[in-house]
């Protein structure tokens, strides 16, 4: 999603946000991360103005004083930049991804199956399996932190299953456009 | 492979991440730790580092494309994780699941990015020395010009920004406009050129105000400022 981007080209457009869509935003925030709304609060203050950019390819992003703290394509999910995951890192159900994969991560290529079921891999057992569309953070064999943000195009027991094909659609990873505008 | 890491434990404060230093821009001169983004998170621990060699979480810069300079960086700055990455037993470890031809590849992978960074970033060096600000009088009536500055933008100018202070400055009015050859150029109307030139002169000795501020980097030696007069029996608006 962010393989080319650049904020002086891309952006079309920066506006506050109403209240009542902020208090939206919100709501849906609780609703789709695991962190608790004390927790919310200390990365979106109340009172703060979050700033709605808009950017090409029905891209928005949400930054507070500048700084980009959340993204969303058109009416999909809204996904927490990854330097935000990095400072919570439990807010996003983990998936982890074996060795031989992060090259290829780091060169922008979506996440393929056969690199969460190999032997570095890892997925949530069976009991906590999460559905087709979940927004997760990808982890990295032998790494602490997340390398990438994604949205899972299968559920895990699918991914486990088929074991073929696209398994996680990555939308931003380290070192991508959207990890080096530190501030917009 | 199921049972791993899943977090269960209720969310803490802020975790600290560190962040591989020195940014693209600054990886010869040393390495300069930029704040952390996040500082406006008042409660958090500021502790994070930021800036780069190449900005990932110093684990990832073995995929990164200057190793060599994240280590060198590491090793200096925090002699512990730089032991604890790329120590012996680290290396023979992180290989982990991994096959050793495959490993053997991705490092020659990585060496080969590092390489092309490395003459990527040569050469806009020598680009930089090379490149020149033309600053051009243009005759667009009798006795009236434009003054168009182009080339500013490889000494990291923001156009858009030096345009209005341009603007201001002269108290003329003053635009980015696209050039045919696919650059951009700030067009000031009235003829500033030898104005222009003084300014830039000052700004690099480090006088002048908050507009001259801006083209401190711009060496003066570089500019050049060109006559173009127009075109007799152009298509141009009015004729003579």
């Amino acid at each position: 999603m962010f393989k080319k981007f650049s904020p002086s080209t891309d952006i079309a457009g920066q506006s506050a946000l109403k209240s009542s869509v902020q208090r939206s935003i919100r709501a849906q925030l609780l609703e789709t991360l695991s962190i608790d709304a004390e927790t919310l609060e200390q990365i979106w203050p109340k009172k703060e103005n979050l700033i709605q950019v808009k950017c090409r390819e029905h891209i928005t992003i949400f930054t507070l004083h500048g700084v980009p703290l959340f993204f969303q394509h058109f009416d999909d999910k809204i996904m927490p930049s990854l330097r935000l995951v990095h400072k919570y890192p439990s807010m996003l159900p983990h998936v982890k991804i074996d060795r031989g994969a992060i090259r290829y991560l780091f060169a922008g290529a979506h996440m393929m199956c056969p690199g969460f079921t190999s032997a570095g891999g890892a997925l949530p057992p069976a009991d906590a399996a999460l559905p087709a569309g979940t927004v997760v953070a990808v982890h990295c064999e032998g790494k602490e932190h997340a390398a990438a943000v994604g949205i899972l195009k299968l559920s895990t027991e699918d991914i486990k299953k088929v074991n073929k094909g696209v398994g996680v659609e990555i939308a931003t990873h380290l070192g991508d456009d959207f990890w080096n505008v530190q501030k917009i | 492979m199921a049972d791993d890491e899943q977090p269960t434990q209720p969310i803490a404060g802020p975790s600290t991440v560190l962040y591989c230093q020195g940014t693209r821009a600054t990886l010869v001169g040393g390495f300069t730790v930029l704040t952390d983004p996040f500082c406006f998170l008042r409660h958090a621990r500021c502790t994070t580092l930021f800036s780069a060699v190449c900005s990932l979480p110093p684990e990832y810069c073995e995929f990164g494309s200057h190793l060599s300079k994240c280590k060198a960086w590491l090793e200096d700055a925090y002699p512990g994780l730089y032991q604890e990455y790329y120590s012996e037993e680290a290396l023979a470890s992180k290989v982990g699941t991994l096959s050793l031809d495959k490993q053997a590849k991705l490092e020659a992978d990585v060496a080969k990015a590092e390489a092309k960074a490395e003459a990527r970033a040569a050469n806009e060096e020598k680009k930089k020395a090379a490149s020149k600000v033309i600053i051009k009088r243009i005759e667009r009536q009798k006795r009236k010009y434009v003054t168009s500055i182009a080339g500013l933008e490889t000494f990291g100018v923001d156009l858009k920004k030096a345009s209005k202070a341009l603007a201001q400055r002269f108290a003329t009015s003053a635009a980015v406009s696209k050039t045919p050859a696919g650059g951009e150029e700030i067009v000031v109307a009235g003829d500033v050129a030898d104005d222009l030139l003084e300014l830039i002169e000052d700004a690099s000795e480090g006088k002048g105000n908050k507009t001259s501020a801006m083209f401190k980097d711009v060496p003066p030696d570089a500019c050049e400022i060109v006559e173009e007069k127009k075109k007799k029996g152009g298509a141009g608006a009015g004729g003579e």
